[in-house]
């Protein structure tokens, strides 16, 4: 069991103010903990392996600007290469490279054509470079571009998009673990970035 | 070979709606007579087994169930905090800010049932988040909500004043927080896992 890491991440302690205000929604606290540990203590990584997940973890907190990612970065960073030929520490670094032509300001992308076209936004539609294509493998290069699409433009994401991660390698079990860590960490960052703010205003 | 994706005939609603849509899987949900006890705790709810949203996502068993027993807590749990027609108002927002028809169509419906402000949710949906707002709690909710969902995000101190101002207390602007951010999480599997269906006829 791994302690509270949203506490962790905005620095609340037992007996604080913000403390008590999360107590008072006890399994939204205690769930949001168990979401952490099904999607980065699972006991089943035979779709999605550790470092995949600790590599699209950081990339999508990196996208967002998120405080936390120092602390997925960490997590990405001391994960050992496993079944493939590199490891978390050259992955964190070949990310760090690739953000700066990566992160940009959303939401952005396309409605169904029809009276919402008119709020279509441009914007980036980011595919990893062949250098970090390279160095991630074309499996996991797959998935950071599909992180980049949900954590940006998630009203573009398409059946193309899918099909892009299985013809990448992904099952479909492992789209829906992917989908769900990606998704987790939109939650996780803005409540993070949100209860901080709050805590400055106690 | 690699898998294919499901492309099912399907006219996609083109606007923002009360009304009650319904929703196609793009990748094959599990099979209802293979669902192992560990998928049952996952689905939470037995009648989820029905719906192919959830027969898609239960296939990661331990995060769906942690997933719903979140969004339960922070929707339903009425002690103290938010009320709950503002809780489906921050839903609403942050899904009118994404662009989630399917999840905005759910959740102003709720709001609507909740408040009996029918009108302003609507403006909502077909103005967006700027259009005019009669009452300042849900202004402040609105903008908070907006600027949660943004990337990177827009959420600051003036946010929860204007909260403050509105007369909320430090759990109901937590709640405010946790509802904008969990339809973060709900919009993007939403959108990116199938697509909304017509109202039934």
């Amino acid at each position: 069991m791994t302690a509270d890491v949203i506490d962790h991440l905005v620095g609340v302690s037992e007996g604080d103010s913000l403390d008590a205000v999360r107590r008072q929604r006890p399994d939204a606290k205690a769930n949001a903990q168990a979401s952490f540990d099904a999607l980065f203590d699972s006991d089943d990584l035979t779709q999605v392996s550790q470092l995949e997940r600790r590599a699209v973890a950081y990339w999508a907190v990196a996208l967002t600007q998120s405080p936390t990612a120092g602390y997925y970065r960490e997590l990405l960073a001391a994960e050992p290469a496993g079944a493939s030929a590199v490891d978390g520490a050259a992955l964190a670094t070949a990310l760090d490279v690739a953000l700066e032509d990566a992160v940009t300001v959303g939401p952005y992308g396309d409605f169904p054509a029809g009276p919402l076209s008119v709020e279509n936004v441009d914007g980036l539609h980011w595919t990893p470079s062949d250098a970090l294509a390279s160095v991630a493998g074309g499996r996991l290069a797959a998935a950071l571009a599909h992180t980049h699409l949900l954590t940006y433009r998630p009203r573009d994401a398409s059946q193309d998009a899918l099909q892009a991660l299985l013809d990448a390698g992904w099952s479909t079990t492992g789209i829906v673990t992917l989908s769900q860590l990606v998704s987790f960490l939109a939650f996780q960052s803005r409540v993070v970035a949100g209860l901080t703010v709050l805590k400055g205003a106690l | 070979m690699s898998e294919s994706v499901l492309r099912p005939e399907n006219t996609e609603p083109v606007e923002f709606t009360q009304e009650n849509l319904g929703w196609v899987p793009w990748l094959e949900p599990f099979p209802i007579d293979e669902l192992t006890e560990r998928h049952w705790t996952g689905l939470t709810d037995k009648g989820r087994a029905n719906s192919d949203y959830f027969r898609l996502l239960v296939r990661d068993p331990d995060i769906l169930g942690a997933r719903t027993r979140t969004d339960n807590d922070i929707f339903y749990n009425e002690k103290g905090g938010l009320p709950r027609a503002l809780r489906e108002l921050s839903a609403t927002t942050a899904s009118r800010v994404n662009g989630c028809i399917f999840c905005a169509s759910v959740h102003s419906r709720f709001a609507t049932q909740k408040s009996k402000r029918g009108d302003e949710v609507q403006a909502l949906l077909d103005g967006g988040v700027d259009a005019e707002q009669p009452d300042a709690a849900w202004r402040a909710v609105i903008d908070a909500s907006a600027a949660l969902t943004r990337t990177p995000g827009e959420f600051g101190p003036e946010h929860v004043q204007a909260l403050r101002d509105a007369g909320f207390d430090d759990l109901a602007i937590a709640d405010v927080i946790h509802g904008a951010a969990f339809f973060n999480w709900a919009n993007r599997l939403m959108l990116s896992l199938g697509e909304p269906t017509p109202p039934a006829s």
